[in-house]
Formats: structure tokens, sequence, C-alpha cells
């Protein structure tokens, strides 16, 4: 029965090819940017390289300060902050000390080259799991000792040395000179908490130490020894964060931090102030927006098919004439329609894969690796069918309430 | 085999009201071919879709093999018309996107049965009309006379006891009328079918066995052919 029905489907495409195309356009399009944007979203939030273990990884990137009369200030926290209350904490498995990242100056046969340094601990490497092309990370000796050596990344190396030895070369950041003791895959800009081109010893920086505020230029990376350790984690963070809010009763200051995920980490900042989790707000608010970016051609797919259906009233009469019932008619318009979304969905992940490939190769974000995994295909598929069957059902059912004799007329009715 | 009582069918709307048919009663008997006859608009189509289960009566009571179908579900009339009857209709109602082994196999489509028995049914219902040698045609691809004989052997395919044909020979010209009424009067005599005919043939309708005319939605007269030549 399948095979007559996609034998139909197929043959009433090529018979409209003006209304196929603009049917299959419309979906391919609508998947397409769909499929973009799951695949950013996937890219900033997912599970990538070197952040893959994001079940047990969180992240403390932002501390607000509040003090009376609605004065507040916020921003990564201090090196002391953290090195004092985060590093000391008993839960987690693993806690990292890192700097943001901050653009750097660097100069080779005349030409500048704009880098991102950023300090790190040994935690940082043994906490994120990074692609090593080349030698290794430094240890606790060389941040012990804050040694001059740095790892880079793939695209800094090529600028740097070619195709020739990277390994115990040096390269000069900012008036410093670092031995390369290490090479490292790119990791893309929007991975802030671990994107950099060159990463060395957080010792390098011991000026900042001394800042006793409690908001400097810092983050935190905390490796939990499971995943169902991350409540315990959190809790105890918040303990922390009452005590030092209480340090000083007379200033009367609030401060604000959470070890977050990634996800939840932006939404905190982008849509909470902050203060406030607004993981689910912002899923409400991403799903909204992807219903209604799907309605109008949803809408515009259902007509096209009410009118490509009423076409047919004569062949549902007939089918229903030789024994199809009611819901047989619904289940055939509706593999059809699946059929024809599958078929949209192809071009869409076609069309998809050329934008990825176009930002990838456009530089809009530094090192970014776009592609369609399987978690994209997957969420694909499921907008295919979702997009099938909402536009299908609706008139496949008016079609099939349609008496066969009226059908038979040519669907009067 | 089939059996109507009191059948009536009154299409209403806000202003008018029109009875297209009045207090029928009919009973057709297993291996009859009944021609019914009448001026358009008297409501021969609407007695025969009701027969077919296409429509509903407004009132009365419809019978298959002395079970009455007016509490049937969707799904069991739908049954039933598979099963039990074959329709074939004056503009041949094919569908233009499948070939004439595909048209055929229709029927079969609805049944429990496999790819492989169904292609089998299907080119066995065009060797009895005489296409099997254009399976693979469209319905675009053929004459008005072999597009009927593909749709009598749609009604073939899945076995039926009852063909129900609505003025099958309506648009054909006489010889192709003529090769389409021999195979309805062949089927009827060799595999015992049940045939009701609508038609506007005075010619076709006295090779059939029985003779129904219809006025203004009632029946007029019921009588045997032989009878009625005499």
């Amino acid at each position: 029965m399948l095979k007559n029905y996609f034998k139909i489907a197929w043959a009433v495409l090529q018979r409209r090819k003006f209304f196929t195309f603009i049917s299959l356009f419309g979906i391919s399009f609508t998947l397409m940017v769909l499929m973009v944007v799951t695949s950013l979203f996937d890219h900033v939030f997912g599970p990538q390289m070197p952040e893959r273990g994001t079940d047990r990884l969180l992240f403390v990137n932002n501390l607000r300060e509040e003090q009376g009369e609605g004065y507040s200030s916020s921003g990564p926290p201090s090196y002391y902050f953290l090195d004092r209350y985060v590093r000391r904490m008993q839960t987690p498995e693993k806690v990292s000390i890192n700097s943001v990242f901050n653009p750097v100056n660097s100069y080779i046969h005349n030409k500048k080259l704009a880098l991102d340094i950023k300090h790190t601990d040994q935690q940082f490497w043994e906490i994120l799991d990074f692609h090593f092309l080349e030698g290794n990370p430094f240890g606790a000796l060389e941040v012990k000792n804050a040694s001059r050596v740095a790892v880079i990344n793939q695209t800094t190396r090529k600028n740097y040395f070619g195709t020739g030895p990277a390994l115990g070369q040096t390269i000069e950041v900012d008036q410093v000179k670092y031995r390369v003791i290490g090479v490292v895959e790119d990791v893309p800009v929007l991975r802030i908490q671990s994107y950099a081109d060159v990463w060395v010893p957080i010792t390098l920086k011991s000026q900042d130490f001394k800042d006793t505020g409690l908001r400097g230029g810092y983050f935190a990376t905390i490796k939990a020894r499971q995943a169902a350790d991350i409540p315990k984690i959190k809790e105890e963070y918040a303990r922390i964060i009452q005590q030092v809010s209480q340090l000083n009763p007379k200033e009367k200051k609030q401060v604000h931090s959470y070890p977050d995920t990634i996800l939840e980490s932006f939404a905190r900042n982008f849509l909470g102030s902050g203060k406030e989790d607004k993981v689910g707000f912002l899923y409400t608010m991403l799903a909204l927006a992807a219903f209604l970016f799907m309605l109008l051609p949803t809408i515009n797919l259902v007509n096209i098919n009410i009118s490509r259906i009423m076409e047919r009233a004569s062949e549902i009469g007939v089918r229903k004439a030789f024994g199809a019932s009611s819901n047989t008619i619904i289940g055939q318009f509706v593999v059809e329609n699946v059929f024809l979304t599958l078929l949209g969905g192809l071009l869409g992940f076609l069309l998809s894969a050329g934008v990825l490939a176009l930002i990838n190769d456009s530089g809009i974000i530094i090192y970014a690796q776009l592609g369609l995994n399987l978690r994209v295909f997957a969420w694909g598929l499921f907008l295919c069918l979702v997009f099938g069957l909402i536009s299908g059902v609706y008139p496949a059912f008016k079609m099939s309430r349609l008496h066969a004799v009226e059908a038979l007329r040519g669907g009067s009715k | 085999m089939i059996q109507l009582q009191d059948i009536e069918k009154v299409y209403r709307t806000k202003t008018i009201e029109t009875v297209a048919l009045n207090r029928v009663n009919l009973h057709v008997e297993r291996g009859e071919f009944v021609s019914i006859m009448g001026p358009s608009g008297c409501g021969k189509s609407t007695l025969l879709n009701i027969m077919g289960l296409l429509d509903e009566p407004t009132s009365g009571v419809v019978s298959i093999d002395g079970q009455p179908v007016k509490t049937h579900s969707d799904k069991q009339l739908a049954k039933l018309r598979n099963e039990k009857i074959g329709f074939v209709f004056q503009s041949y109602h094919l569908i233009h996107d499948l070939s004439v082994v595909d048209n055929v196999e229709l029927p079969l489509l609805y049944r429990n049965i496999s790819g492989g028995e169904r292609r089998k049914r299907a080119l066995a219902a065009l060797e009895k009309v005489g296409l099997s040698t254009r399976t693979r045609h469209f319905p675009s691809q053929l004459s008005g006379g072999q597009r009927q004989r593909v749709a009598i052997a749609r009604a073939l395919a899945g076995a039926p006891e009852i063909i129900l044909a609505d003025e099958p020979t309506g648009n054909l010209d006489s010889v192709m009328g003529e090769e389409i009424m021999e195979i309805l009067l062949r089927l009827n005599r060799e595999e015992g079918t049940t045939i009701v005919m609508v038609t506007h043939d005075e010619h076709m309708a006295h090779k059939t066995n029985r003779l129904i005319r219809f006025f203004d939605g009632q029946q007029v007269a019921d009588s045997l052919v032989l009878e009625a030549q005499i």
C-alpha cells in the first residue's frame, strides 16, 4: 500500500511543478534556517571539544554585587575570590581558575598578529578535553615556577611556524617570549570559557592575585565527580556566597554568583540580569520563535495541500467506493505529505550544509566548525515530521469527511 | 442480495426540498442482471449510489445479504464495499497518475494480501477484459472503450458478488458499447455476478434479465425483459 502511496505522491509532485516548487522551497528554506539555528545553538551550548562532558561541568563567570540605593555592578570574579572560596570547595572533583581571554599583539616577520591570550592553571587541562596535535599542556611545576611556556592553537602555529617545527620554538606575545610546549586544535570563540589562541600559566599574572576585591577578570571551571553531584555543588556554592555576603554586615552588600552550565550561564546573564535562572524562559522563547517561524510556511502548505487535494476529489471518491475508509484516506494524504516534507527536509539539509560551510569559511565566527552532526540531524528529522504532520493532517481530515458521492462529482461540497 | 425498503432520498436547501427517491422498494436477487431506466434526474444514479453504500437514504432500510447497514460504521461500510461490491462509472474514474495495472489493483490495496498476489489478481482481471497487453500504460494513453474495460477489470479484481454500473456505455460509441455490454453479460452468465446497470439505452437494457423503470423518483415498472418484449 505504501508503495502505491509513494507512486501517487511522486506523480502528483511531478504533475504540478510550480506548486511542488513553492511547497519544497517553503519547507526546505524554513528547515534550512531552523537547522542553521539548531547547529549554532548546538555549537554554543552543546557538548563540543574541549567542553565535552557538559553534564559534569559548571562554570563561574559572573559575580554581581548589590548595595543599597540600587547600586549594583557585575563582571567576572577576582582571582582572590575564586582561589579563597571556590578552589576550596569540597564537593567538586576539580576546580580550575583561568583568566578571561585578553587581546594581545604579536609580530612575526614584521607582520602583526592579533591574538587572544588566556592564563590558566594546570587543572584547566585536566578538566577540559583539548585535542593536542603536538606536545603537552603545562603542569603543576610550570605553574608553580611561573615558567614562560605556552600552548598555542593550530592557526597560531601555522601563522608562526608554517610547516616547520613548533615545539621548543619561541613565540613573542605582548613583548614576552614563551617556549611552545603544545599545539591544540582551534577552539571556537563562542566557547568563551576555554577559547584562546595562546594559553600560558596563570602565575605569570600574579600581580592580579593581590587584589582582594570580589570582582576581577577570572573564571572558574568546576568538574563534578559525577553528574548527580551537580546540585550538591550548587548548594555548596550558594552557602559560600551567603557567607561572602555577610562578611561585612555594615555594608549591606548582596552578592550573587552561580556555578552554571553553559546554557544556564547564558540565560542568567542575558535574560536574568545575572541573578535569576532563566533557562525555562529561554527554552519557551526559543520554542515560541521556532513555532511562529514555522507557522507561516505551515499555513501556506496547508492551503496548497487543500487545493492540491481538492483536485483529487474524484480519486478520493474512487478510493472510498473501492473500500477505503475515512481513516485510510487520512493516512494516505498524511503519508504523502510526510514524503513531501521529508523530500523538502533533504533539500533543507543540503542547503543547510551549504550555508554552514559558507559561515565556516567566512570566518564570521572565529574558528567555528558548524556542522550537521547526529544531534542536529535528529532535530531536523523531527522538525520535518512535525511540519509534515501539521500541514498534512488538517487537509487530509477535511477531505476524508467528503462523501464518496460528492467526491466522485469532483468535491463540490 | 440487495434489498431496499421504503427508501426515500430528499435533498434540502434553505429554500427548496427536492425528492430524489420516493418510497422505493426493490429486491435484487443473487445472479440477476437488472437494468434501471428513466429520464435524466429521475433518481436512477441516486438509487445506485444508495445500493452501493456510497450515499445514505433519508429514510428506509438498505440490506445487503439480509443484513441492514444503517448502523454500520464508516469502516464497516468501507469493508462491505470493498468485499461485496464493484463499481463501473460512466466517466470511468480511473486514477490518472497510476498505470492500468495499478488502477486495477486498487480494491485489493484495502485487503490484507501481498503485493505479488495483488498483481496476479489484477493481471487476471485485465486478461478477462482483453487488456493484458496494456498493463503498463496510463489511462491517458487509452481509448474510451479501453478505459471502460480497465474500469470493469478494476471492479472485477476484488471478485465482488455485485457490480453496480452507472451508464457504463454512456460515453462510448455503439461498437465499443456492445463490447462492454458483452463483457458484463459474460460476467453475469459465466460467473454468476449480480449486476445492476443504470442506462439510457433501451437496446442495452433489453439484453438484461430484468428492467426497472423510474420516473420522478418513483419506481413505475419492474418486469422481466422477456415479458416486456412480448
